[in-house]
């Protein structure tokens, strides 16, 4: 049994947000509204285009805990150790069940112009921005995590500043019942010519079928140059839903990958919108899934003003039952001129039961455009596997890497050394110890 | 070394190899010519253990054992290494990790100790200078957007580091210009020893200017139809094919 | 080029040169739908009661229907109670008994269109069904194709005198409940065409059907239905076109292929409906279902070249159902001023070693809107299934839209699909350089945009090749400014 005080199984969301209320949370128009769009929409159905290959039909039918009061001295720092990242050299922030714990959390001396912290601590400053850039997206779970938003990360770095180390979030569940939600929300402003890199990991202590909802918005100022690695790792039985809703300044450089290895069901809505010259986006994805797994990859690239450069990548190895989506859209509005946009979606079969869909669409309403888009789906390349056993590699070792190298070429895309080269290594003790395993 | 004994073999009920017999004992470098069609190719793949060809009747004996029972790697680990008319290229696979790693498997087999990363870089990289390769090359991905002739000077690099007792060379020079010729020639020559052999099917005399064999065949419609010394490559750059196709017919 | 020029300042006097109405005494139908409507027109047709039927199930079923909003088009909601579901000319008597009985004018109007279809005049090699508004007025070469075996005819005529074929084939393809529109259409389906090609039998020559619309108000709905037979073959064209009128027009046609073993078709069209004025008023909306299933080894290529209507919606697919069938599918579809194509394929991939090609090429000028959309399905038996999908945007002008929204759902992991797509504009590079070797600025343009079509081109029989390039030529007159 869970210590974590949480909402009675059985209630409603409405009945939920009224003991939101009487734990001294304060209801921002923000959270009213979220709950007045979620009770009029209702979760997403595979009748929705947008939700068409992901049902989150297991998820509707959790129990609907909300974790009220966050988890005391339950879990200590030996339970975060030989965890990912855990060795690397950053700032920390660890959220437990959507709540903040300081113990866990080590923040170091940033320059002065530069805030690390958690968004609960100056949520009142922030009533504006919060929101701001995700308001326009009609995604339920955005809806739900307006309304029940406990905590999450809030990262301001000044014009011209620079982030002294890495920043890492981590976000852990420890819940022991299915159903416990964590809501998070993330705040990311960098000013004018900010440097950085963000780290943000999703791990899992227990077994439950547990909910993360994760919204995170992010400001990115004029010739600012963010690197954001996002790392879901969940345990088997959990969901995970996040969305990214991101605004970019003139020239500004924002980097964003999404390592999915986690979780029954993950859901990445990326939703950029390019609204200023000169921007370089690069959104960078690797799914590797087995068993009854599923990833779905969701973005929306909207090239509002001209020169602007957006490269989406995304490799998927499927393995077992799982089935990966992937659905890239760039939109490129009238007027945005010498665009040049890239997508391409990668998918390895491995196994007669794995899927795979996608849909990598292209909207262009401006002549003068580079855009090009391309999707494979198919099994290891049989050449290439008879080159590598001729010289001298035993079958399973051939096919090990070649889905190394198929992983490699998202990986080798992290700028931030330390994670590249840790993520590289664990996804080769991966597809090691599946091969231990089969 | 290798003892071919009339190897049938074919693609989907079509026969290309109609009856190869062929010997080669250590020591030996011997030259497969024909022209195109005639099974060359084929004869590589079959050697080095290339899934969808059928050996329909037949045998290859590989040092007194039966060849044709391996898997590509074993044959690989045994000594056997085929350098491709058209190296694979493989996105993403780090070419230095992935030569390492088959030197390992070729040493673990052999029962010799693994080399560890250092040792194994230096090694590399005096083979690669004598092979005139840049050393950015061990961080490419292996082949992947390398020219034609970096790609088959990669081959001779791997057969420099693999070690092999028979090393089967098809269409090595196809696509190469004369400098790069003479290095992979070069590269070749100088892995020559007593206990090793070299079976180098060429369509031209060319790459033989260079490499000198012991012994040169003829293959036509699957069969070798002739079977000679070094001049005999160069009766054929004089005269053709044409007249030892009619001779044998 | 001589001629060329003489052909472009031809055009220049009038964009659409289908434009004209033929002035004839027409028997339509008061506007609406309903009940009677349908057996109105099935008693038009002295159809039998099985027919009539499977109408009615197609009506019930519509009503409970709501016009699809998916795609990527934009129109005011049609009335389809303010239509007129047949239009005919009026006969004499019985109607004509040969294409001799035919009014002249109806064969002075298929002559204006290029289609002679009088016997002196008649096009080599061949064999045309000429359907004007919502009945067939008569079909050539039928005693040469008889010979062969080959049946071609209306399919009004085909329900008289084939109905066990017509029964067991209509609707096996596309079921009366497929779509909001294919479901329309066989509730009131007025005429088309029926082609069945018997066991080996090579077609002689090549099938066409020209499809013209000239009523006002009306809709035309038809309904082709093609058969080969185990080990046949046979290449089919059709060519639309329409009169210049202010309103929007309904044209929602069903096509049905069944290819049997080892047999092979090959559909061509060349689709000019009227595409409206320079300001969007007027045009066709061309709302249109075809598929065909591929039996073991058949196959079945999909030719296009979409340059008119106002809004074209359509997705000519195929089902690999036999093992090592094969579809195919290229297109081109050009949108100008304010045309709106939403148009692609579906290649549904069930049997083993099944391939499909997917080639489309397609066009934005003035403030056209271009999608491609697409779907390759590769089913859990599907073994080896192979795709090959390139879709080509080339934008003229920086007020048009060029869209692709491909789907690929695969379910067994032996497939192999590739999809690539691109988006370019005609180099100002390129216009300059033609212009500086002595090519006008508009023929630069039609050089370039013939050379990025000449893949889909070159699937096209050779007259209908010519035909389609001078079309694309005239259909981008004045894209350039």
């Amino acid at each position: 049994m869970s210590t974590v005080a949480t909402t009675d199984p059985a209630t409603t969301p409405v009945e939920a947000f009224a003991q939101l209320e009487q734990n001294g949370v304060e209801l921002m128009p923000l959270r009213k509204a979220g709950l007045a769009r979620f009770s009029e929409s209702g979760y997403p159905t595979v009748r929705d285009e947008d939700w068409r290959f992901t049902n989150v039909k297991p998820v509707a039918e959790l129990p609907f805990h909300l974790v009220l009061v966050p988890l005391g001295q339950a879990i200590g720092q030996e339970q975060l150790t030989s965890k990912t990242f855990d060795q690397l050299d950053a700032d920390r922030l660890v959220f437990v069940d959507g709540h903040f714990n300081a113990d866990l959390s080590q923040i170091g001396n940033q320059p002065s112009g530069v805030t690390v912290t958690h968004l609960a601590s100056s949520l009142a400053g922030l009533e504006r921005e919060v929101g701001s850039l995700s308001g326009g997206d009609d995604n339920p779970f955005v809806a739900l995590n307006d309304a029940f938003f406990t905590d999450g990360a809030l990262i301001q770095i000044g014009d011209g500043q620079r982030l002294a180390k890495p920043v890492h979030l981590l976000f852990v569940t420890t819940a022991g019942e299915d159903g416990e939600a964590a809501h998070i929300r993330n705040w990311i402003d960098a000013g004018a010519n900010a440097h950085g890199t963000i780290i943000e990991s999703h791990l899992s202590l227990g077994k439950a079928a547990t909910v993360t909802n994760v919204v995170t918005e992010s400001r990115i100022g004029d010739g600012a140059n963010i690197e954001h690695i996002k790392f879901q790792d969940l345990s088997k039985r959990a969901f995970h839903l996040a969305s990214l809703h991101s605004e970019l300044g003139r020239d500004a450089r924002y980097v964003f990958h999404s390592v999915a290895l986690g979780a029954r069901l993950s859901r990445n809505n990326l939703r950029l919108r390019l609204a200023q010259p000169g921007i370089e986006c690069v959104l960078n994805g690797l799914y590797m899934l087995r068993g009854q797994q599923l990833a779905d990859h969701h973005m929306i690239v909207e090239h509002a003003a001209p020169r602007c450069d957006s490269h989406e990548y995304f490799n998927g190895i499927l393995d077992d039952q799982s089935r990966g989506v992937f659905h890239g859209r760039i939109l490129v509005q009238p007027g945005a001129q010498k665009t040049d946009a890239k997508q391409t979606n990668k998918n390895l079969l491995l196994c007669d039961d794995a899927t795979a869909n996608t849909k990598p669409q292209l909207e262009i309403y401006a002549d003068d455009v580079k855009c090009t888009h391309g999707a494979t789906i198919g099994a290891m390349d049989d050449d290439s596997i008879f080159y590598l056993r001729t010289r001298g590699l035993d079958a399973p070792t051939a096919r090990r890497m070649l889905m190394h190298g198929f992983a490699g070429e998202i990986i080798e895309r992290i700028r931030h050394d330390a994670v590249r080269e840790e993520l590289d290594a664990l996804v080769w003790d991966r597809l090691e110890a599946e091969h231990q395993l089969h | 070394m290798l003892e071919i004994r009339n190897l049938q073999a074919g693609i989907e009920d079509k026969p290309i190899l109609k009856g190869i017999d062929l010997s080669v004992n250590a020591g030996e470098v011997h030259a497969l010519m024909g022209p195109n069609g005639s099974g060359k190719s084929t004869l590589a793949s079959v050697l080095a253990g290339r899934e969808g060809f059928d050996v329909t009747s037949g045998e290859v004996l590989y040092n007194g054992n039966d060849l044709l029972d391996l898997a590509p790697e074993e044959r690989a680990r045994e000594g056997v290494f085929l350098a491709f008319q058209y190296p694979v290229e493989i996105p993403g696979v780090n070419s230095a990790y992935f030569l390492r790693s088959a030197v390992n498997e070729v040493r673990k087999h052999r029962g010799e100790e693994e080399l560890d990363a250092m040792n194994f870089l230096k090694a590399v990289k005096a083979k690669m200078k004598e092979l005139g390769l840049n050393e950015d090359f061990l961080k490419r991905p292996v082949n992947a957007g390398f020219s034609g002739g970096e790609k088959k000077r990669n081959e001779i690099l791997q057969m420099a580091m693999l070690n092999p007792k028979l090393a089967v060379l098809d269409e090595t020079d196809s696509g190469l210009d004369i400098d790069a010729l003479r290095i992979v020639a070069d590269g070749v020559n100088r892995l020559k020893r007593p206990d090793n052999a070299q079976l180098i099917i060429t369509h031209y005399q060319r790459l033989l200017d260079y490499i000198v064999p012991d012994f040169v065949h003829v293959l036509h419609d699957g069969r070798i139809i002739k079977s000679g010394d070094k001049s005999l490559a160069l009766e054929l750059e004089e005269k053709g094919y044409d007249w030892l196709v009619k001779e044998a017919a | 080029m001589r001629a060329d020029t003489d052909t472009i300042d031809e055009f220049v006097a009038s964009d659409y040169k289908y434009g004209f109405v033929t002035d004839i005494e027409s028997e339509s139908l008061e506007p609406g739908l309903g009940e009677e409507t349908v057996r109105f027109i099935s008693a038009k047709k002295k159809e039998p009661q099985w027919m009539l039927e499977w109408r009615l199930k197609a009506l019930r079923h519509w009503e409970k229907l709501e016009c699809p909003t998916w795609p990527h088009v934009k129109y005011p909601p049609i009335d389809f109670q303010d239509i007129s579901y047949y239009s005919a000319p009026k006969k004499k008597g019985d109607g004509p008994k040969s294409l001799d009985e035919v009014d002249p004018k109806l064969l002075e109007t298929y002559e204006k269109l290029g289609v002679p279809l009088h016997e002196r005049a008649r096009l080599a090699g061949v064999a045309v069904d000429a359907v004007f508004d919502s009945e067939s007025i008569g079909t050539t070469f039928k005693e040469d194709l008889a010979k062969a075996g080959v049946i071609f005819c209306s399919i009004s005529e085909a329900v008289q005198e084939h109905p066990e074929l017509v029964r067991k084939y209509l609707g096996t393809v596309v079921p009366y409940t497929d779509n909001f529109y294919a479901t329309l259409n066989s509730a009131v389906f007025s005429d088309g065409s029926f082609v069945y090609i018997p066991k080996g039998t090579r077609c002689p020559m090549e099938l066409s059907t020209y499809f013209r619309i000239n009523a006002a108000n009306t809709g035309q709905f038809e309904r082709t239905l093609i058969i080969a037979e185990e080990g046949s073959h046979v290449s089919y064209l059709e060519g639309c076109t329409a009169p210049m009128r202010d309103e929007n027009q309904l044209h929602a046609a069903v096509v049905e292929l069944i290819a049997l073993d080892n047999a092979e078709i090959k559909y061509s069209t060349v689709q000019n409906w009227y595409p409206g004025d320079e300001e969007g008023r007027g045009g066709i909306y061309n709302f249109v279902t075809k598929r065909g299933i591929c039996k073991t080894n058949a196959k079945i290529s999909w030719t296009q070249v979409e340059t008119g209507s106002a809004i074209t919606w359509k997705y000519p697919s195929v089902i690999l159902k036999g093992d090592n069938s094969i579809g195919e599918f290229y297109s081109v579809a050009l949108t100008n001023n304010m045309q709106q194509a939403d148009t692609g394929t579906k290649m549904v991939h069930l049997g083993k070693n099944t391939r499909s090609t997917i080639v489309s090429k397609g066009i934005s000028a003035g403030r056209g809107q271009n999608s491609y959309r697409g779907l390759v399905q590769v089913g859990k038996k599907a073994a080896n299934a192979r795709n090959f999908s390139q879709c080509d945007s080339l934008l003229i002008g920086d007020r048009c839209g060029a869209h692709t929204f491909p789907y690929i759902e695969v379910k067994n992991p032996s497939a192999n699909i590739e999809h690539e797509a691109t988006t370019s504009k005609i180099g100002e590079d390129q216009i300059f350089y033609c212009n500086q070797r002595g090519l006008e600025t508009q023929d630069a343009v039609n050089m370039i945009v013939n050379g990025f079509c000449k893949e889909v081109f070159r699937e096209l029989p050779m007259e209908f090749a010519v035909e389609a390039q001078k079309l694309l030529d005239v259909s981008l007159e004045g894209s350039v400014g």
